[in-house]
């Protein structure tokens, strides 16, 4: 016997999600890495000036997160509606 | 034994490349030979039950091309900061894919992305747009590849560029025909093990001599290792602009211009079929998420690399060079001045290399710099080629003839993986999409598998006959490859998924009038094939390059599919019922027909 599903409870939160992870995308790249380099540059941590290092190095290390952010999200989102394989 | 040890240390680097990529060849033929493809479904999609390691692993090597191993790092040690537009947009593209398109698409469970087109848009025309613009994206960027593979073989086996891209067209030939989408997977596997070797092991080397620190990601916001306290960046932020040059962490590209084309890059990464198809090959739609963190992360270890090299490289090519007298200068110099990747002129006769901002060398007719020319406006003497940064760099940090040899055969695996992975996109768009789907539907499963097998072999000439005459556009247009790719399936894929109303007529118009859109501003900006001459930056719109007009040509396309869309009919209820359907991830079962 299965579970009651809810499908459009799940895509709701599946898009809340996902909103939120893209939100986060944009800061770190067109934010800090571009629009506000300017400003973050004048900060520096070791020899990085900050908007340098979110361009070449901070934005694609929390790129990679994100993605494994996502994927715990919804292997619980799949458990919790009982979409899980 | 003695004498065994030293042999091997005194090995050519010529002796140690013939080694290496013989071994790294012989191991992709016999990968090719145990995995060959006995049925469509394994040919188009390896079967459907690909570990998400593994696809993670096939992706990143799919992904990673000659571009990223051989030229990425060399354009960014010549951009400084502006190189943060390929560092940025070929790894961010990731998560809009792992987030918007690669656990829907999974769901769907076909073979190609043109299926999903023309399924979600229940069109024949909008499945014909969709492969025509399949072929021109993965074209545009085979021949690219097929040229690296030749430049490779020529540079490190000294034999002629075309000898080397037959050489290529061969062994792509062989695995891809035989093993189809199965026999590539596990090559790529293979690929990115050497690939991301031969990149990180000079890399390291590299860091350890200039800061002292063994990770290139740290030192390269370390202190230099000479005792002077200065730490890398600033010291190439000084000589860059005591040289003439922009400064090194400001770049020169306008802000604008940066956003479009970081933008541009992401969306194109995330439409291009080659990517998507790989998380067609996994079994569940979570490990098709789950594939593409380990994508990006396996791909963000070189990319983040990337920026170090650079600015090591930089650094250590302007203190050798940089006001030294010409008759000292290394071997390397005379070697690869030798491949003409670089020249120098004596300008002011006194002996001495000056190198400062502006082009040494006019153009000739064919764009191309001409060394028999040189530009008497400027004081600068040298010419740089930027790909020599990563294909010189262990020679010029005096690491051993094996490294320098693994750089080859890192270089080929690049090239190869990436060439074979368009190349199977091609096949199938021609074999499955226009033969099965369109032209002779009644076509059976063993006569599909020929006509795919038949399109490879065919796509594979097409490839090498571009890899041995390059038109003089190819090198122009790859970069656009992403721009087209941004402006045409991106928008379709994403209103397919998350906007239920959205009908046919919506998509096909938004697909036709982005690549056009595209098309036309790269013929006009990219080409100048509309004036006497290449209009100037500043007749640019917006102040965005060819480059990053993907970014303006994919809004266009969504503009145009909603507003098309608003004044036509909804989409029949079963097409409603597929889209419900792909936003629920249980049930994806094996990819069919």
């Amino acid at each position: 016997m299965k579970p009651k599903t809810d499908p459009k409870g799940y895509w709701r939160a599946n898009i809340k999600y996902v909103l939120i992870l893209l939100a986060i995308w944009f800061v770190v790249s067109y934010g800090a890495g571009i629009v506000f380099k300017d400003e973050l540059n004048t900060i520096k941590i070791g020899g990085f000036k900050l908007g340098f290092w979110f361009a070449q190095q901070g934005a694609m290390y929390v790129f990679v997160v994100l993605i494994f952010v996502y994927v715990k999200l919804m292997n619980n989102l799949d458990k919790k509606f009982g979409y899980d394989e | 034994m003695m004498n065994k040890i030293l042999l091997i240390a005194e090995m050519d680097v010529q002796t140690w490349t013939y080694i290496l990529v013989g071994i790294t060849f012989t191991l992709y033929i016999g990968i090719a030979i145990w995995s060959r493809a006995g049925s469509t479904k394994e040919f188009y999609v390896a079967g459907g039950g690909v570990s998400p390691l593994a696809n993670g692993m096939a992706t990143a090597a799919d992904w990673m091309s000659a571009a990223s191993f051989i030229s990425m790092a060399g354009i960014i040690s010549f951009a400084g900061y502006d190189g943060a537009v390929y560092l940025m947009g070929w790894t961010g593209g990731y998560v809009l894919l792992a987030l918007l398109l690669a656990p829907y698409l999974r769901k769907f469970g076909k073979f190609t992305v043109p299926d999903f087109i023309g399924d979600r848009y229940y069109s024949k025309t909008a499945r014909i747009v969709a492969v025509f613009c399949a072929l021109l994206v993965s074209f545009t960027y085979v021949a690219g590849q097929m040229r690296g593979v030749g430049i490779v073989f020529s540079r490190f086996l000294e034999v002629d560029i075309n000898t080397g891209v037959i050489i290529g067209m061969l062994i792509v030939l062989f695995y891809a025909v035989l093993g189809g989408m199965k026999g590539i997977t596990y090559t790529q596997v293979a690929q990115y093990c050497v690939l991301i070797f031969a990149f990180m092991v000079p890399a390291i080397f590299i860091s350890i001599q200039m800061t002292g620190n063994p990770i290139p990601q740290l030192g390269f916001g370390s202190e230099l290792s000479d005792g002077s306290g200065t730490f890398l960046l600033d010291k190439l932020d000084g000589l860059s602009t005591q040289l003439g040059f922009a400064e090194y962490t400001e770049g020169s590209k306008s802000m604008i211009d940066v956003f479009a084309i970081t933008l541009a890059l992401m969306v194109g990464t995330a439409g291009l079929p080659h990517v998507i198809v790989r998380f067609f090959t996994v079994k569940r739609v979570k490990d098709a998420r789950k594939s593409a963190g380990i994508a990006l992360l396996l791909i963000v270890i070189l990319y983040a690399t990337a920026p170090a090299v650079a600015a090591f490289a930089r650094t250590n090519l302007i203190e050798t060079v940089s006001n030294q007298p010409y008759a000292n200068v290394p071997d390397w110099f005379k070697k690869w001045e030798e491949t003409k990747l670089i020249s120098f002129i004596d300008k002011n006769s006194d002996g001495k290399i000056q190198y400062v901002a502006d082009d040494a060398f006019l153009k000739g007719d064919d764009g191309k710099f001409d060394f028999a020319k040189p530009n008497l406006k400027t004081k600068n003497e040298l010419y740089v080629d930027r790909d020599i940064m990563v294909l010189a760099n262990p020679e010029i940090a005096k690491l051993p003839n094996w490294v320098i040899a693994l750089v080859a055969a890192g270089g080929l695996a690049a090239a190869l993986s990436t060439a074979a992975g368009l190349l199977l996109v091609i096949s199938s768009s021609v074999s499955h999409d226009l033969i099965k789907k369109i032209i002779k539907p009644s076509i059976s499963e063993k006569g599909e598998l020929v006509a795919a097998r038949l399109s490879a072999v065919g796509a594979v000439c097409v490839a090498g006959y571009f890899g041995i005459n390059p038109p003089g556009f190819v090198a122009a247009v790859v970069a656009l490859a992403f721009g087209l790719a941004a402006a045409s399936f991106f928008p379709a894929i994403i209103l397919g998924i998350f906007y239920k109303r959205m009908n046919k007529e919506g998509a096909i118009a938004g697909m036709v009038v982005g690549i056009v859109s595209m098309l036309l501003y790269m013929m006009k900006y990219k080409l100048g094939w509309f004036d006497e001459e290449l209009p100037s930056k500043s007749e640019w719109w917006f102040g965005i390059s060819p480059e990053g007009f993907g970014t303006i040509a994919m809004i266009l396309n969504f503009i145009v599919s909603i507003t098309i869309m608003k004044f036509t009919k909804a989409p029949p209820q079963e097409v409603q019922d597929l889209v419900e359907n792909i936003r629920i991830p249980s049930g994806a079962g094996e990819a069919t027909h």
